[in-house]
């Protein structure tokens, strides 16, 4: 931040007026992602861990003061006895994780991404990756999903956890993918690192392609589109199949591939898709644009030869401002109209 | 039969001769690489013939047996000292010993579970093993097992705040199946511990923390052996740990008396005479 933009937010303010019926906007939004238009599911996870646990006996829930917050209190509330509270320590929340995966059980440990990414990342790289064991380290508040500025805003869990040897990682659209990956990734034997849309959550994938399931480590075409190529993850797949919707009324056919395993990343379709001639390839991922799906994606088509006009939709290289949600989604080009009103532009 | 499995079954060996062992084969192993963390290794000798010769449960075939005590290496460096414990409990073969820290070896320089038998956890990267022994002890209560865990730590990584968090959750968890044992050498890796981040009073500390506390001399073998079935017979569900006042080098006199440093300096000729020296000691 420069000395002038500093001295900029330190001037005073006065209350917005709010007009025509319309509320304030908060940054209080730190609980949900709701989106219009979507039916809505309350804590995809927690019901879907619930109903896993109710099968497999091994699996146990641990947080770090962070139940009620990343959805695994349906967990605690309905198998207290196999529900650890560590408190505010994720350190100890990894390491434990880690001996209990040691002992047989399989793990679910959750905080916030930018906790584990950041605080408790020597413990999950030497305690957890390190010895591949299968702990599942599920984290709510990924990228930009909270308005309370960088200390919350996870927007570079990606590229700290790509460069982790033995971590698959997962970042799901919506209440669909959590819910199926669930189980998905209770059967791999290794560890797994998951973004976490928590509270009310949207279903927007099966509402575009009704026969859509989660395969872990495979990226699927929801649509199709002859103009441009999105290939995206997590929250943004929303947002592009929403996007590229709203192009359709302008004749621009746009296709979205999602890929919500981002590690291993599916190169196969990637490079399949990516390579049918003529479209723009347009990355899209609620993270940084640094070392997240875009880096991955370009690598991988580079490296292959494959060189198609090629885009990226992301968050800046930069700590993001605090504010309302919207607000944000729109300043940092991540909202339903900047994604549209970037590719009209791109072509 | 190896030689080592013969050694280790014979019961008519005293402590203090399998601590003479265990200096010993770290001794051998120092030579082969021609450095080592021989200081602690000989320092902490002597718990260490009593942990795999007196305290812990473990079948020397299978060092998986699920109702064995399991014994955390969170201080990796000292893997030198835990190779020659395994080899002198049969654990490992003593013939691997000139094989340690060369390519290949199953004796990697700081130890990783994913190389040795009977290495529980990849220590080293400190304050990390009284965590995963938390969770561990979680995974026995739930199993209902009688097994306890043990975590040997460093004084130096009583200065990393994950072992404090693990303090504070072990009390709160009431896992009176945990056992710590912290090596007070007093010595880390810029110098002496107490001068760069003091712990003390360290016994008040853990105590504050909901822990049961015992503080004894770590080369006094009856004083580490009455810590140990005392920390076992602790009624309350609490957490024992024991805090080892021990000497680096200790057994061969002439490095004992060298200046001290984390990391001691042995010259080339100098192994021989280290061994020598610690022969002139080796108990009846």
């Amino acid at each position: 931040m420069t000395e002038a933009s500093r001295a900029r937010k330190h001037e005073p303010r006065k209350a917005p007026v709010t007009a025509g019926g319309k509320g304030p906007t908060t940054s209080a939004m730190i609980a949900s992602l709701t989106a219009e238009g979507y039916e809505t599911i309350h804590a995809p996870f927690g019901h879907a861990l619930v109903e896993l646990a109710r099968r497999d006996e091994r699996i146990v829930g641990l947080t770090a003061d962070l139940g009620k917050y990343t959805d695994l209190h349906v967990f605690a509330e309905a198998m207290p006895g196999r529900f650890y509270q560590m408190g505010m320590a994720e350190a100890v929340l990894m390491s434990a994780a880690a001996g209990l995966a040691r002992e047989g059980f399989m793990p679910f440990a959750t905080t916030y991404a930018v906790f584990a990414a950041r605080r408790a990342y020597d413990f999950i790289a030497m305690a957890i990756a390190e010895e591949n064991l299968p702990v599942r380290i599920v984290c709510a508040l990924p990228g930009l999903t909270t308005g309370y500025g960088p200390s919350h805003q996870a927007t570079e869990d990606l590229a700290i956890f790509r460069g982790l040897p033995n971590l698959t990682i997962v970042d799901p659209c919506d209440a669909v993918d959590i819910a199926q990956m669930v189980p998905a990734i209770a059967a791999h034997d290794g560890p797994v690192y998951c973004r976490l849309l928590r509270g009310r959550v949207p279903v927007v994938l099966t509402r575009h392609k009704p026969d859509y399931r989660f395969e872990l480590g495979r990226a699927q075409m929801i649509r199709d589109g002859r103009d441009v190529l999105v290939i995206a993850t997590g929250l943004m797949t929303m947002r592009a199949l929403d996007a590229a919707v709203k192009l359709a009324q302008d004749g621009i056919g746009v296709a979205v591939l999602h890929v919500p395993t981002i590690k291993p990343l599916d190169r196969a379709t990637i490079l399949e898709e990516a390579g049918k001639c003529g479209r723009l390839v347009v990355t899209a991922e609620n993270h940084t644009v640094v070392g997240g799906l875009g880096e991955a994606v370009a690598t991988t088509l580079l490296t292959a030869g494959v060189t198609p006009a090629f885009r990226m939709i992301g968050l800046p290289d930069a700590f993001l401002e605090a504010g309302a949600l919207p607000t944000l989604h729109d300043m940092y080009g991540i909202s339903t109209d900047r994604v549209a009103a970037q590719i009209r532009a791109w072509l | 039969m190896t030689q080592s499995h013969r050694a280790s079954s014979r019961f008519n060996v005293s402590l203090e001769q399998r601590a003479w062992s265990i200096r010993r084969k770290a001794l051998l192993m120092g030579e082969v690489q021609g450095q080592g963390y021989i200081g602690q290794a000989l320092g902490i000798a002597d718990v260490l013939a009593a942990a795999y010769f007196h305290a812990l449960d473990y079948r020397a075939d299978d060092p998986k047996w699920e109702g064995r005590d399991r014994f955390l290496l969170s201080v990796g460096h000292y893997a030198i000292a835990l190779y020659a414990a395994l080899m002198e409990a049969g654990i490992l073969p003593e013939e691997e010993l000139a094989t340690y820290g060369m390519d290949d070896s199953r004796l990697p320089m700081s130890g990783m579970a994913s190389y040795t038998p009977g290495m529980e956890i990849t220590g080293g990267s400190l304050g990390q093993g009284l965590g995963i022994a938390i969770g561990m002890a979680l995974g026995l209560r739930r199993k209902r097992s009688k097994a306890f865990v043990y975590n040997l730590m460093s004084d130096g990584e009583l200065g990393e705040g994950s072992t404090w968090e693990a303090a504070m959750v072990a009390a709160h968890h009431r896992l009176g199946n945990l056992i710590c044992l912290v090596d007070f050498n007093n010595q880390q890796a810029d110098g002496k511990s107490t001068q760069m981040l003091s712990a003390e009073p360290v016994e008040a500390k853990w105590r504050a923390f909901g822990w049961h506390c015992q503080r004894v001399d770590g080369n006094d073998l009856d004083a580490v052996v009455g810590a140990f079935d005392t920390a076992r017979a602790v009624a309350e569900p609490v957490p024992r740990v024991i805090i080892f006042d021990t000497r680096m080098c200790k057994g061969v006199p002439f490095l004992e008396r060298r200046e001290i440093a984390h990391f001691v300096r042995v010259e080339a000729d100098e192994w021989v005479k280290a061994l020598s020296a610690l022969e002139e000691g080796r108990p009846a």
